[in-house]
């Protein structure tokens, strides 16, 4: 299988760069696995957990938003905060789920409040899966 | 002639003075050392950020729907500086070179007709800006409460900065700072970050094909710019704190080793009249017994 080139950075470092099989993005509107050779692509991330796969290994990394580029030279990840699984700190999702609360009865117009409940929601959703 | 007290005095002075720069060097040497490490860090994600936006205004940039932050207002009347210097001094030459290389590209746009304000970020800047351009200078972000350098710093610029363009203050923003090749070459630099200016390479990688945005390329197009605006600057910020390390470390250490230049002469003064006295004395003694 051909591999992918991904580039996976963060505003302080470079996670990682390399060749892989494949990727698994948590996208605004799905998760989505890339693999070599995918059309050009660029999606936004929700706050979520993003799995580099290679050979029989999977990587599991707490994504807190950015995007996603596909393009012919490979796949970008452009991270606002990335930690490795094992590392994410709960609490701090706690407490972001509990800003992102305040936030949302703070909104003062509707587009804004949906935006806010969406992320809440996107919060709350990787809460859950943490748990498991 | 001063006394041997007073030359006493002036090289214990001139020692003190080199026993704090030389403190002030090794202090810099070892923040450059971390300074260095989170700038060089900051880099691949900047050029990422730079590569795919590129990518995307290449696929999107002729359309008439992109944002005006990626298209610009369609003038380039209003120039607006952002100069990014530290907030410090004792570091050479890095503050000036910074001011200096945005003067002379203000001097440039002016010579064309064109109206030029400062965005100043760093005290030291703004007071060499103010002399000359004191009405011009719209706006000054003071970053010495700041311990450290965070992502959230580089956001609130590029709000009020996205701010004001909105307002439409002005059509173009050239960011000034200094971009940090190593302890002794440090580059002021310019770049242009709104509208962003892209390498025209990046226009033909795809081959033709266009991009799929999830969710719609407006959206994304609305986030991803104010990001890069902040982004940019925040590698800004992190290249003039490495840059302003080294300079500061360069600067100590000249300024230690003229110290040390200065008490060698000192002491060598020292020692003569030291001498001169002694001798004048024995003349004296002697001169005074062969009288008897």
């Amino acid at each position: 299988m051909a591999a992918l080139h991904f580039e996976f950075v963060s505003p302080e470092r470079v996670l990682f760069s390399g060749d892989v099989d494949q990727v698994d993005l948590p996208g605004v509107e799905g998760d989505m696995g890339i693999l070599a050779g995918h059309a050009p692509l660029v999606t936004a991330l929700r706050p979520g957990i993003l799995t580099i796969i290679n050979g029989g290994s999977r990587e599991a990394v707490v994504v807190i938003g950015g995007f996603a580029e596909v393009g012919p030279a490979g796949l970008t990840v452009l991270a606002d905060k990335a930690v490795a699984r094992d590392d994410y700190d709960t609490v701090t999702l706690a407490a972001d789920i509990k800003d992102a609360e305040e936030d949302v009865t703070d909104a003062t117009d509707d587009a804004q409040r949906d935006k806010l409940a969406r992320r809440l929601e996107q919060l709350k959703t990787l809460q859950a899966a943490l748990a498991q | 002639m001063p006394s041997l007290k007073d030359l006493r005095n002036r090289i214990a002075a001139t020692k003190a003075t080199q026993k704090i720069t030389k403190a002030m060097q090794m202090v810099a040497a070892s923040k450059l050392r971390r300074a260095q490490a989170t700038a060089e860090a900051a880099r691949p994600y900047a050029a990422s950020m730079e590569k795919v936006l590129g990518n995307i205004a290449a696929s999107v940039g002729t359309l008439e729907t992109a944002p005006r932050l990626l298209r610009g207002s369609g003038s380039d009347r209003v120039q607006l500086l952002l100069v990014c210097t530290a907030e410090r001094g004792l570091c050479g030459p890095f503050n000036t070179a910074i001011v200096r290389h945005a003067r002379e590209r203000a001097i440039a746009l002016m010579a064309e007709g064109k109206e030029v304000k400062f965005f100043c970020v760093g005290r030291k800047g703004y007071d060499q800006l103010r002399r000359q351009y004191a009405n011009q200078i719209v706006e000054l972000v003071d970053l010495r409460a700041a311990r450290t350098l965070h992502f959230e710093h580089a956001e609130g610029i590029a709000e009020k900065v996205i701010a004001r363009f909105e307002k439409f203050e002005f059509d173009a923003c050239t960011l000034f700072f200094s971009r940090f090749r190593s302890v002794i070459a440090q580059i002021p630099t310019a770049q242009q970050v709104i509208p962003p200016l892209f390498d025209s390479k990046a226009a033909d990688a795809l081959g033709g094909a266009t991009y799929e945005f999830e969710p719609e390329a407006e959206d994304i197009l609305h986030e991803l710019l104010p990001r890069n605006v902040a982004v940019q600057i925040f590698r800004a910020l992190l290249e003039n704190a490495a840059s302003f390390y080294g300079a500061q470390m360069s600067a100590m250490d000249n300024a230690t080793r003229n110290a040390g230049e200065m008490i060698r002469k000192q002491t060598l003064t020292y020692n003569r009249t030291r001498q001169a006295m002694i001798t004048k004395e024995l003349i004296e003694i002697i001169s005074g017994a062969e009288a008897l």
